[in-house]
């Protein structure tokens, strides 16, 4: 499977792994031994996972006299909101920012894309794959390598600083992904018959795609929109380099709540708690998706 | 692929500014970083620059700071790649023929992935805190409780490069194992059932199975597996600077070098340091891509 394989597998991506495992009709080759190892092991890797999540809870509800190197594991003596009020004050500017960045930019860089990848999928023409290679090479890029003539660039063209700007690059640098994506999505999902019958409609490329093309993407959209949310939201370089704490969004505030000479554990705790709540949330609800988007965007750093 | 469209105008003007703007933002802006790159603009004052040939990339090359900036990428990508394919193939593996509650194991082992490296960062410095002994925190004091107290160790604060930078991949890996588990494991159900019937009929044992027929029919999972961890670890950034910091010379990568630099306005040197990090992420990528692109022109 290729990178585009596996993006082409976006759709069906998570059906195949929650496909029915084929039992064998011969031996499945396990023993009752084998199962018990195999359940054990499973369980202590289990421990491995959610032992940062023990961690983040107990300490998040802890009174500052209450973190000390020996009760470090213990649950808390005394249970206390005060971190999360602490966190929250410091953070909720910048959830705000957040939640105006991530949401447009999800939205126009999964519309963008769509249309891309629809005539990317449906339409070849001499010099396309070099179309595509150079729309996919820009998906790799470690943004170093544009970072400081992108803040040239905005310094010049007089571009509001923070959240415009912001917003401005990562649909900009999400076009790749979402293109991709959906291109795999047009190219495998979308039967040729619902095309051409348009074609016989008489209807253009552009009407074709509105009329027909756009309700069907529907489960396109679902893992564009859950990708570039995630990765906007979680985004620091971006937000590192081209705003600052004033204008800046959840990531940027959660490392100046978490940084400096003397940090309040608990507060930091409960601040990395909720500045993950919207893409856990998102994860919980929409994992089958998440998992569809993982395949293909992980690509994307 | 078909359901060809003859006409030029309409998909030539979607896809135009999709064209222009990565032309521009993309390809023009690394244009733009290798050009500064190649001048001697080393402050934040107005002053003219010219042009000085690859003498910052002679003197990146001839720096200790830089250089061991490299190796330390080096031992964390290898330590990254290594631990995430031990994991994620593992966790797949066990997963693979069905077992009760997969689901829950399945969403749990993949939900580091929705967190950000900033989060994940907080809290992994946390646990990996250096203090010993009767003062011990975070994963050492729980080692302590454990009555494991010969793991505790001073993690990346002390040790060798390879305890250092061993010790900044735990979290990411942590993070990422999920993810390769997700790919091998629809790897493995992708494979028809009849591969395995047909094995076991001829008397094949378990690791047979695995070693000749299975895993040879994932080998270009395994290799997209290693390219998306390659290029991911070549580029991270976050969760050091939230883990140690960005000023650590222990941990500095060219990522986080370059951040450093740049905050010492030296614009010439971080355009190179940049530059370089391109190159080697091109390294890898550049052949995956032009690979990409041909088998699917071939379809």
């Amino acid at each position: 499977m290729t990178v585009v394989e596996a993006s082409a597998a976006t759709g069906k991506a998570a059906a195949a792994i929650s496909r029915k495992p084929q039992r064998s009709t011969i031996s499945d080759g396990s023993t009752r031994k084998s199962r018990t190892v195999r359940y054990v092991l499973l369980l202590l890797f289990l421990l491995f996972v959610l032992t940062p999540v023990y961690v983040v809870l107990i300490t998040s509800f802890k009174t500052s006299s209450d973190t000390t190197a020996a009760a470090q594991w213990s649950l808390p003596q005394t249970w206390t909101l005060e971190p999360w009020r602490k966190a929250w004050d410091v953070l909720e500017p910048y959830m705000v920012r957040s939640l105006s960045l991530a949401v447009p930019a999800a939205i126009i860089a999964s519309m963008i894309g769509s249309a891309n990848g629809f005539v990317l999928a449906r339409w070849r023409f001499p010099g396309a794959n070099l179309v595509f290679a150079f729309i996919l090479f820009g998906m790799f890029i470690p943004y170093q390598a544009v970072m400081l003539p992108l803040r040239q660039t905005y310094q010049d063209l007089d571009v509001t600083r923070g959240i415009p700007t912001l917003l401005i690059t990562h649909v900009i640098y999400g076009l790749p992904i979402c293109t991709l994506i959906f291109r795999n999505y047009y190219a495998t999902v979308v039967p040729n018959e619902i095309i051409e019958s348009a074609r016989v409609d008489g209807a253009g490329l552009i009407q074709t795609y509105a009329r027909i093309i756009l309700p069907i993407s529907i489960s396109g959209f679902v893992v564009t929109l859950i990708w570039q949310f995630t990765s906007v939201w979680n985004d620091f370089l971006f937000a590192l380099f081209l705003t600052q704490q004033n204008n800046g969004p959840v990531t940027l505030g959660l490392a100046a709540l978490a940084g400096g000479q003397k940090v309040d554990y608990a507060a930091s705790m409960a601040g990395a708690l909720i500045t993950s709540f919207p893409t856990l949330l998102v994860y919980i609800l929409l994992g089958r998706w998440f998992i569809g988007g993982l395949m293909a965007g992980a690509l994307k750093g | 692929m078909h359901g060809r469209i003859r006409t030029w105008g309409p998909g030539a003007l979607v896809l135009l500014p999709t064209v222009l703007l990565l032309g521009y933002f993309v390809y023009g802006l690394i244009a733009w970083t290798f050009n500064t790159s190649l001048t001697d603009k080393h402050n934040a004052r107005p002053l003219p620059t010219k042009h000085v040939g690859f003498e910052n990339y002679v003197n990146l090359f001839g720096e200790d700071r830089f250089l061991n900036s490299l190796k330390n990428l080096g031992v964390l990508t290898v330590a990254f790649i290594v631990g995430t394919l031990i994991f994620g193939v593992l966790w797949a593996l066990l997963l693979e023929k069905g077992v009760t509650g997969e689901g829950v194991f399945r969403s749990i082992f993949l939900f580091p992935m929705a967190v950000s490296m900033i989060a994940s960062g907080v809290v992994w410095g946390w646990l990996l805190n250096p203090s010993q002994g009767d003062d011990a925190r975070g994963l050492n004091r729980l080692f302590d409780l454990l009555h494991l107290n010969f793991l505790e160790n001073p993690w990346w604060t002390a040790g060798s490069r390879w305890t250092t930078m061993a010790s900044i991949a735990l979290p990411a890996v942590w993070q990422l194992s999920g993810y390769i588990m997700a790919l091998f494991l629809a790897g493995f159900r992708g494979i028809p059932p009849e591969l395995r019937e047909a094995a076991r009929v001829d008397g094949a044992s378990e690791f047979k199975l695995y070693r000749y027929v299975l895993f040879p029919q994932l080998s270009p999972i395994a290799l997209s597996a290693l390219i998306i961890l390659g290029h991911m670890s070549l580029k991270l950034f976050d969760l050091i600077y939230a883990i140690t910091g960005p000023n650590q010379f222990r941990t500095e990568v060219p990522s986080v070098y370059m951040w450093n630099t740049l905050l010492r306005s030296d614009m010439a040197k971080a355009a190179g340091i940049a530059i370089v990090l391109l190159a080697v992420v091109a390294v890898l990528v550049i052949p995956y891509v032009a690979y990409t692109v041909r088998q699917e022109s071939e379809e």
